[in-house]
């Protein structure tokens, strides 16, 4: 198997508080990788240190073998490394349309193009139908964002990291927050995401992890605290303690 | 059923980047006042400069969402740039035009880099420090601009060699109105390109925009380069027409009158700046012909009311009222983005 992502000895520290311990950690091509663990894990943490948005104390960080640790965060992305966040990240003035055909226009390098009228291009619009199908945002592409439902605004955050053909996606708590009645769209298009994309989920819906997952680390004090498959995960009783009240199979 | 959606998606994309019949009528009555009004060419073409640099402002402020307090200093340089040259014996206006837009470019390519860090608050007082900077420097080297005195013995040649400038303001006017309709075309131009709506991006989310791979500082710099050479072009045409510099085109009431044109017409809207330019002369030049010591309260009154009452909500009732008068047009006007342009 090759790697798609992989830290080695990546440590963070805040002042006295060591956010993140040490961890190595890989993530398999086209794996269904679930980061789980209780609140202050610093599951958070390890995304932003993923993404270049903070910087590590010390190890390094690679993406299909190249060296990442010191990159901006827009060039991890142009490299094939997008996330979702766990807080909605929305352009809210802007359409659906816009967000996606912002998207795309920047892979494909068009955000420099400053003389060409937006969606002039037959390659950009065929790609826009094909994830607004994809993320069934069809019928609100011209709505503004801020209106869109909840659980639609939380497709559309996954359209967007989608739209920067990643080969590695970092999807921060996809399902948080969405209503019942919307959730299901939700986790059926989570679940259609194609195998040649590599996703890491950071969750804390257990439904969520065990239906989507195929392999399961457990973060625990910034440090990695175990990792296996969904069922020698779910079985070992050292992660139910560490879950307390947070029972596993609930 | 694909098709029709790529359809679709193409037309309400490229929607933005039409010419609406509002927007010609603008264009043509501005030329019709070539013609119809000649005896208030002077006021005119000062009106279209003011507009040409809160376009300029807008650029930044409403695209890119970099607030300025220090944008005449731009304005000041261009019209320096062109004053000196034309006093020095290079008369063609067109080449100061040039020169004056080079120089403010490269003056905010420089000054970008400080601006760009830091937050709002950090960037109104950079800006304001560049512009007072400025400010003392013309003042101090009177060798070169006159100083306290101002700038003078500038005369201009002939506009391609063909029209002489007026006393009427006639020429002053026309060029004026024709460069700023060019430069006009190209701002049009880019906030409806993909560049335009990366500058959205990342006025309304810079964070967001860089998960999405935009480098938003390389984008940025972009801006305010070209929002710097528009303001020279503006500071240049107040020389080259007015045939006189002084330290007022660097002074900080330049700065806050614009960042007040451009709030009365409107931010984030192309037209703002010309509108809220129009607004504002006629409004000082009513008030201060009714009232002359005191129009700055009313002003001052009137950008009260606009900001507290909120722009956005007034021409949003002003636009349902449209919409219930027009009727059948509604459906088709866009649910957004129709004053992005």
């Amino acid at each position: 198997m090759t790697i798609a992502l992989e830290t080695k000895g990546l440590v963070k520290r805040f002042g006295g508080l060591q956010a993140t311990d040490n961890v190595s950690f890989k993530l398999e091509q086209g794996a269904r990788h679930a980061l789980i663990g209780p609140n202050g894990a610093g599951k958070t943490t390890f995304i932003n240190l993923l993404t270049g948005v903070i910087k590590p104390t010390a190890g390094q960080i690679f993406l299909e073998g190249q060296e990442i640790t010191g990159l901006r965060p827009e060039l991890r992305v142009q490299r094939g490394l997008a996330r979702t966040f766990q807080i909605n990240q929305l352009f809210p003035a802007m359409t659906p349309l816009e967000t996606i055909g912002l998207a795309v226009s920047e892979r494909t390098g068009g955000g420099r193009d400053w003389w060409r009228v937006t969606g002039s291009k037959r390659e950009i619009i065929d790609e826009i139908v094909e994830i607004a199908q994809r993320f069934r945002l069809i019928d609100v592409l011209d709505e503004r964002t801020s209106n869109l439902a909840y659980g639609k605004q939380r497709l559309l955050e996954i359209a967007v990291a989608f739209a920067c053909r990643p080969r590695v996606l970092l999807l921060d708590e996809p399902a948080a927050g969405v209503p019942e009645a919307e959730r299901h769209e939700l986790l059926a298009t989570v679940a259609a995401l194609p195998r040649d994309v590599s996703v890491l989920l950071i969750e804390h819906d257990m439904d969520l992890v065990f239906s989507f997952a195929d392999r399961i680390s457990v973060l625990v004090n910034g440090a990695l605290f175990t990792e296996g498959t969904v069922e020698q995960v779910s079985t070992d009783p050292r992660v139910r303690a560490v879950y307390l009240g947070e029972s596993v199979d609930e | 059923m694909s098709t029709n959606i790529a359809d679709y998606v193409r037309t309400t994309l490229v929607r933005r980047g039409r010419w609406g019949i509002g927007e010609i009528a603008f264009w043509l009555i501005a030329a019709a006042t070539l013609y119809f009004l000649p005896e208030r060419h002077l006021i005119l073409n000062e009106i279209v400069i003011i507009g040409l640099f809160a376009l300029s402002l807008d650029l930044i402020l409403g695209y890119a969402g970099i607030v300025s307090l220090g944008h005449a200093a731009f304005f000041g340089l261009g019209a320096y740039t062109a004053g000196i040259l034309a006093r020095d014996g290079l008369t063609d206006p067109l080449l100061g035009l040039a020169a004056a837009a080079i120089a403010a470019a490269i003056l905010g390519f420089v000054t970008s880099f400080l601006v760009l860090r830091g937050s709002d608050l950090t960037k109104l007082m950079v800006t304001l420090g560049v512009a007072l900077v400025l400010g003392e420097i013309a003042n101090q080297a009177s060798w070169l601009t006159g100083g306290a005195d101002g700038l003078q013995g500038i005369a201009m040649g002939p506009i391609l060699g063909l029209f002489e400038f007026d006393i009427f303001g006639t020429t002053a006017y026309a060029y004026s109105l024709t460069v700023t309709f060019l430069l006009f075309i190209i701002a049009r131009r880019i906030v409806v390109s993909p560049y335009g709506l990366s500058l959205r991006s990342i006025r309304d989310n810079p964070l967001k925009a860089r998960a999405v791979g935009i480098p938003v500082n390389r984008r940025l710099v972009a801006v305010y380069t070209l929002a710097a050479a528009y303001a020279g072009v503006a500071g240049a045409l107040l020389a080259q027409t007015t045939q006189f510099v002084s330290l007022d085109v660097l002074a900080f009431h330049r700065s806050a009158d614009v960042m007040l044109v451009l709030v009365i017409g409107g931010v984030g809207y192309l037209y703002g700046g010309l509108i809220g330019a129009i607004v504002f002369k006629v409004l000082q030049d009513v008030i201060s012909a009714w009232t002359p010591q005191y129009w700055q309260f009313w002003i001052g009154l009137i950008l009260v009311i606009i900001v507290l009452a909120g722009r956005e909500r007034l021409t949003e009732r002003v636009r349902t009222f449209w919409k219930g008068m027009a009727g059948r047009t509604a459906k088709t006007l866009p649910k957004t983005s129709a004053r992005e342009v």
